[in-house]
Formats: C-alpha cells, structure tokens, sequence
C-alpha cells in the first residue's frame, strides 16, 4: 500500500505538531466516546440506585472472588500485551507471538469465569427482569464482554493472520503502530472492568 | 484524477490505479471523500424531502380533521387512513418519523456528512480523509440504518410512534416499530461517531503546512467542534437505547416505575425503575444535538459572508473562541428540556443560568456576522440571498428560545405550539436555509457548473415568505395555550375555537412551500448537466482553499503541493492587486 502511504500522511510517522500518527489519534477520540458510552451507563446505574427502595448488598448475592481473580486475569492479560508489544519493537516475532497467545488465552479465561459467573446467577433464578440491579450488571457487563470478545479478535489477527502486514513498505514500523493502537484499546477494556468491578461488586 | 498524481506513481508495484477503477468501485463503493459526500447529499435530500412530506400529511389532519384527504388519501389503505380519514395512530407515526428522519436522517447528515466530507480536506489542503475506508463504512452504515428505519413503515403496526424523544415509558410498552426505531438509531449512531472520529483526526492531523489553527476557516472550526459534540453526545443516546432495547426484549425495568399504570391497570412488569433516567440520557445528546445541526450551518453562511461582502469576518478570532465555548457549554444545558420533571429549584436554577449564557457566544458570532455587512460591497447572489435571510431567522428562532429557557416562562409554554415554533425558526428557516445557501454556493465547485439564478429566486422568496408563514402563527396560537401533539389540531378544547383558524393557514402555507421547493428539485438535476459552465476554477472569486483545486476536483484534489500563507478571508488587502488573496498564494 505504498501509494496509499504517499497519499495520505502520517500514517506511520507522527505528525510533529501533534506528536501523533492518524491511528493514535483515532483511537484516542474512539477511547473518548467509549468512556462516554461507559459514563452513561455508570450513571445511570448511580441514579437508579439512588432512586430506588430497595437495592441488595452486592458484595451477598454477586461471586466476588471469581470477580477479583478475573480483575487479576485481565491485568496479566494487559501486562503480557506491553510485553508482546515490547518484543515486537525488538522485532523478536516468536516472543511477539508468545506473549500474544497469553493475552488471547487470559482474555478467554475471562469469559470462562464471567460465564460461570452468569451460570450461578441464572441457577439461583436471577434474571436481567428479576430486579433493576441484576438487570444494569448484566447489561454492563454483557456490553464489556462484547468489548473483550472484540478485543480477542482483533488481537488474534494480529498475533497470526495479519503478520503479512509487515512484509509491506513501510510495514515493520507500520505494524508495531497497529498493535499499539490494537493495545491502547485493549488496556481500555481492562480499566472499564476495574470500574465494572469496585461499581457492581464491592460497592 | 490528474495526470501529475498518475505520473509520480505508476512506477510503484502497489499503485491501486484509481483511474482505472470500475463504475461501481468509482461512483458506489467508492473512499474518495468527495464522492461520499455527494452520496450523502443524495440520500439526506431525499430523507429531508420524505420527511417533509410526511408533515404535509400531518398538516391535513390538523387544517381539516376528520375529512378525509382529497385524491391520494385513498392509497394508503385501511391500516392508517380508512376513506382516506387519518387514524390517531397513523398521526402519531407520522409525527415521530418527521422528527426522526428529519433531524437524524435529513439535516444533520446534510450539514455535517455531506458538507463535512466534500470540504474538510479540500479547505485544509488535504487529499482525502485520514480514514477513507473507515469513511465509506460511515456512509453506508447511515444508509443501512436509515433503510431500517424507513422499512419499520412496512410492519403491521407501523413505525414508532412515540415522538421523535422516545420517552419512556409509553416506549418500552409501545409495539414492534420502537424495536426497529431502536436498532436504527444504534446503527446510525455508530456511522456518526465513527465519520466524527474522522474528522476530527483529519482536521489535526491532515492540515497542509502553513495551515495552523488561526489560518483554519470558521466553516471548519464549525465541523470540529460539531465533530466533537457528535462524538461525545451520541454514546449516552446509545447507552440509553441499549437500555430501552432490554426493557423492550429481555423484561427489564429500567425506565419502568413499580406500580405502573397502564389502561386502566397495573401493567405486568418488574418494576423498580426510573423514568425520568431515559428523558436525562435522551437529552444530553438531545441538547448538543441541536447544536450539531445549527453550527455546520453557521459556518457555511460565514464563508458566503466573507467570500460576497469582500471582506474579512469581523471579529474572526472572537468567533473561534466563542464556537469553542458554546460546544464546552452545550454539554451542560440539557435539563432545561426536563423542567416540569419536578426537578429542584437549585437544579433549575443551574440550568436556567447555563441556559443564559449559551446565548452569549451565539449571539457574539451572529453579531459579528451582521457587523461584516458593514461597508461591504455586497453582492446579491442566490447564496448570498439565502445566508443573509439565515441571519435574521436564526436570530428569531434564537431569540424565541429565550423564554423556553426560564422555568417560570416555560411551565405555560412547555408542550404548545410555541416550543415548535421556536425550534423551527432555528432549524427550517434558519439552519435548511443555510445549508440551500450552501449547495448553491460549492455547486460549481462540485459540477463545473452553476445553478440558473432566476430559478434560485424562484426557489429562495416563497420559500422565505411561507417558512415565516407556517412558523409565526405557531407561536402565537402556543402563546394562546393550545398544545403539540394534538391529532386534531386543538379542536377538543373550547379556549382553542378562536385560534383554530390559524391552522389553515399554516397548512395551506406548508403546501405551498412544497411546491416552492419543485424550482429547486428541477434547478439541481438541470443544472447538473445543463447549467451555465463557469469559465475559472474560482468562480466566486474566494480566497480559501477549495477553490485552488480543479474543476471538479479528482482523486487527490491538488494538482500541486499546497503551503497556506495567510488567513482565510483575505479579502480587499491594501496593495493587493485584486480584491482576494487566496491563502495558498505567497504573493498578495
């Protein structure tokens, strides 16, 4: 795609003046209005509780062990992404690839546990329609399961499929840029579920 | 696609040979910016025009309610207009489409996607978006969603039917055609955030050197700031349509009280919810909302402005800062939407100030706007026309507004006629007549050919002397009391009897607006392929850069590396030797 690159600038250079190259910075505004996205949802979750009669102490009716084993298995999964991402610059593709299949694997497990999760909820008869709290804590974190499914396919094409990027002009450089962006995102979802966690959980 | 662009890259293995692209790949499956800007000028045209005439069936039903529609009423079938009389259901479908595919489907995508797409890279010295793909799947995002929402009229119950506001509760028991409303919305939604993320990137980063933020025009400040309204104000809309799609399907009660009545009794749901939750989250993308549809609009009628007074905009670097903090603020004022919620009084009291000073940059900038009138040597053409009729309309609208601001005003005005007066002063005889000045204005730019100017006239004064004719009497009868809504046009209610009279004005006005808008309709397909042909890739004469590309623009858009030197509305320098400087020249 090299005439693509002419064509269109700063695709793998930053710009000076904004330090930032056209993916970073689109993520980046992305990033903005998912935390808009994620913002209505949290308030909205403050204003129903406010409102309400009754609400149930979370920390009873909610597994919170699985909940803090899972916050831990997504920050190693982030962890391992900085270090995929770390080996890449080094351009050590086989450590690359490694530390990718342990952010995809953790990712999984954390859909495992979260799906357990829902088991025993949906076991002791507890519903989205069964009270307003069940129903905004399957919402949230439903709609962040469907972020970390995103994520696992995002990711999966760049740790296999999509290495063949990097044979193209340019496309070393370029693809250590897609991987960051594909990061950043990444890391994003982590931090919606330590908010997801301390919010539906402890609180 | 110009052969200076062929000749530096043929030599290139990976040359995506543009110029040898396929009818469908060129003209409909198309990254070029420029064509999916007219791909989205097609289609908000025709969402605007459909919309339209959804409310001139509407204004039958309110002039003459209960007689049934003359020659086309028999076509609709026996579901919404039996005899050719209209149902209170098909009335209020009518009157939530309107809204919806007006405001969603027709004038913000043609003042944002469509202008925004077409100009942003050319007035910036760009050669496409920083995202082109990224772009066609915004269009055609918006055009799925929208063809969504046009087929929920083909359910059996027919569209949703709850306003364009959607407010829970009536919507989360209201039938099938709220799902769909809800799915396409989502699926618009996500076509406007991701060309806003779009734009914005394109607007840092994508700027030709010389360019600097001061250098930018007003019209593209508009887009960014509109740009950043869309892109932080749409996800909680979003947020709250996933929570409506689950009460709706999954038995939820997020916006259902305990205790509900409905019909009669007490409706079969899990309770537990709150209401007035969908009517917060609705309207913090409702109010920035309405800023996204004015603000492209301003910022083309500056650049008609500036480009037909030969002058510079006064009070330029004012208008910047003003557009800054009007979208800062507009995040801030949405409850004054909510006032007879039964909010506190300290809440109204924050929202009622917010209110007030949202009105000052406003204010500033169409000032400024009427300043650089001042010793201009105005020329008369059918754009200018139009963004001169926009400043005195805005005004209005704006100025009407004021008293929906204040709660103690707005408690007897909440809900009448007036609130939609006000609103379509700002929108129709302000914004759309804004955006006509537009198409008329970059027309050339885009064809190579002008639009007939006798037609344009013909287009521009009934158009303006109806639009006041349909708006004006609906403040006075909302200041008379009588209410929105209505599937009869007020005639249940006595204390109405005096002002009912008004209601065939209005409509025979709305009628004969449409059919000023046919002069229109023939004048842009004429004109496409048969009007005047301008003799200079500049025919206005203007100093910013969209002019300095060829005539219409290909693939990449300049001939030749671009480097800005000056403002964009160098226009009359002392010692130049014409009365513009385009910014890309180094030499007055």
């Amino acid at each position: 795609m090299s005439e693509t690159e002419e064509f269109i600038p700063y695709i793998v250079k930053p710009r000076e003046d904004t330090g930032l190259y056209n993916a970073k910075f689109g993520i980046w505004l992305f990033l903005a209005s998912e935390v808009m996205l994620f913002g209505s949802l949290f308030s909205a979750y403050i204003l129903l509780r406010v409102g309400s009669f009754t609400w149930p102490v979370q920390s009873e009716i909610q597994n919170v062990a699985i909940g803090a084993i899972n916050s831990v298995v997504l920050l190693s999964s982030s962890i391992f992404f900085i270090r995929a991402w770390v080996a890449l610059k080094a351009d050590d593709i086989a450590k690359y690839k490694r530390f990718m299949y342990l952010v995809i694997l953790f990712a999984f497990i954390f859909l495992f546990l979260k799906g357990v999760e829902y088991y025993q909820h949906f076991s002791h008869h507890e519903y989205p329609k069964t009270s307003v709290f069940l129903a905004i804590y399957f919402l949230m974190t439903g709609l962040h399961a469907l972020h970390i499914i995103g994520g696992i396919l995002v990711n999966s094409y760049y740790a296999g499929p999509g290495l063949y990027l990097r044979d193209k002009p340019n496309g070393k450089q370029w693809f250590i840029n897609r991987v960051e962006v594909a990061g950043l995102y990444w890391h994003f979802v982590d931090l919606v579920w330590i908010f997801l966690f301390s919010t539906l959980y402890l609180l | 696609m110009s052969s200076e662009h062929h000749s530096a890259h043929h030599d290139h293995s990976h040359d995506d040979t543009h110029h040898q692209q396929s009818f469908w790949s060129q003209y409909v499956f198309s990254t070029d910016h420029k064509i999916i800007g007219i791909q989205y000028l097609f289609m908000s045209l025709f969402f605007l025009f459909f919309g339209f005439c959804l409310m001139l069936l509407m204004r039958w039903q309110i002039a003459y309610p209960g007689h049934p529609l003359p020659i086309i009423g028999k076509m609709f079938g026996a579901d919404s207009m039996p005899n050719g009389v209209m149902l209170p259901e098909f009335y209020n479908q009518l009157g939530a489409m309107h809204g919806t595919i007006m405001v969603f489907l027709g004038v913000v995508p043609l003042g944002f996607a469509v202008f925004g797409n077409y100009l942003i890279p050319l007035q910036i010295g760009a050669k496409d978006m920083a995202f082109p793909r990224l772009n066609m799947f915004s269009y055609w995002s918006f055009l799925a969603g929208g063809m969504l929402m046009l087929s929920s009229f083909f359910l059996p119950n027919g569209p949703a039917s709850n306003g364009w506001t959607s407010y829970s509760p009536l919507s989360d028991i209201a039938h099938d055609g709220q799902t769909i409303w809800l799915f396409s919305m989502a699926i618009i939604i996500i076509s406007s955030l991701l060309s806003s993320l779009n734009f914005i990137t394109t607007i840092f980063n994508l700027r030709a050197p010389g360019m600097t933020f001061e250098r930018l025009p007003f019209f593209i400040w508009a887009q960014l700031i509109t740009a950043f309204l869309l892109l932080l104000a749409f996800p909680p809309l979003e947020g709250a349509a996933f929570l409506q799609l689950c009460d709706r399907l999954l038995g939820t009660s997020f916006f259902l009280p305990t205790g509900l009545f409905v019909n009669g009794h007490i409706a079969n749901i899990s309770g537990g919810g709150n209401a007035l939750l969908w009517q917060h989250l609705f309207w913090f993308l409702g109010h920035p909302e309405v800023y996204v549809i004015i603000l492209p609009a301003l910022g083309i009628v500056t650049e008609i402005i500036a480009c037909n007074t030969r002058k510079s905009i006064a009070g330029f670097g004012m208008m910047r800062w003003s557009i800054i903090f009007l979208g800062f603020l507009s995040f801030v004022v949405w409850s004054h939407h909510t006032y007879l919620t039964g909010m506190g009084t300290n809440i109204t009291a924050f929202f009622q100030t917010t209110t007030m000073i949202i009105s000052i940059p406003s204010v500033i900038i169409v000032s400024a706007l009427f300043i650089t009138l001042w010793g201009g040597s105005i020329r008369f053409n059918v754009p200018m026309l139009f963004a001169l009729a926009f400043l005195p309309m805005f005004g209005f609208g704006g100025l009407t507004g004021l008293p929906l601001g204040l709660a103690a005003t707005d408690i007897p005005l909440h809900d009448t006629y007036y609130v939609i007066g006000h609103f379509h002063y700002v929108v129709a005889p302000g914004v759309v007549l804004g955006l006509f000045a537009g198409i008329y204005y970059w027309f050339p730019k885009a064809t190579g050919r002008k639009m007939n100017e006798f037609l344009g006239h013909l287009h521009f004064w009934p158009t303006l002397i109806t639009m006041n004719l349909v708006f004006f009497p609906m403040l006075i009868q909302g200041l008379m009391g009588l209410n929105r809504r209505m599937y009869d046009g007020g005639a249940t209610y006595a204390f109405n009897h005096d002002i009912l009279y008004w209601n065939v004005v209005i409509s025979s006005a709305a009628w004969v607006m449409a059919l000023a808008q046919l002069p229109f309709i023939f004048n842009f397909f004429y004109s496409m392929f048969n009007g005047e042909k301008v003799n200079s890739d500049n025919p206005w004469q203007s100093a910013t850069l969209e002019w300095a590309t060829p005539t219409p623009p290909g693939h990449g858009n300049f001939t030749h590396p671009i480097t800005v030197y000056r403002d964009p509305y160098s226009y009359s320098l002392p010692g130049a030797p014409k009365d513009y400087s385009p910014q890309d020249q180094k030499e007055i």
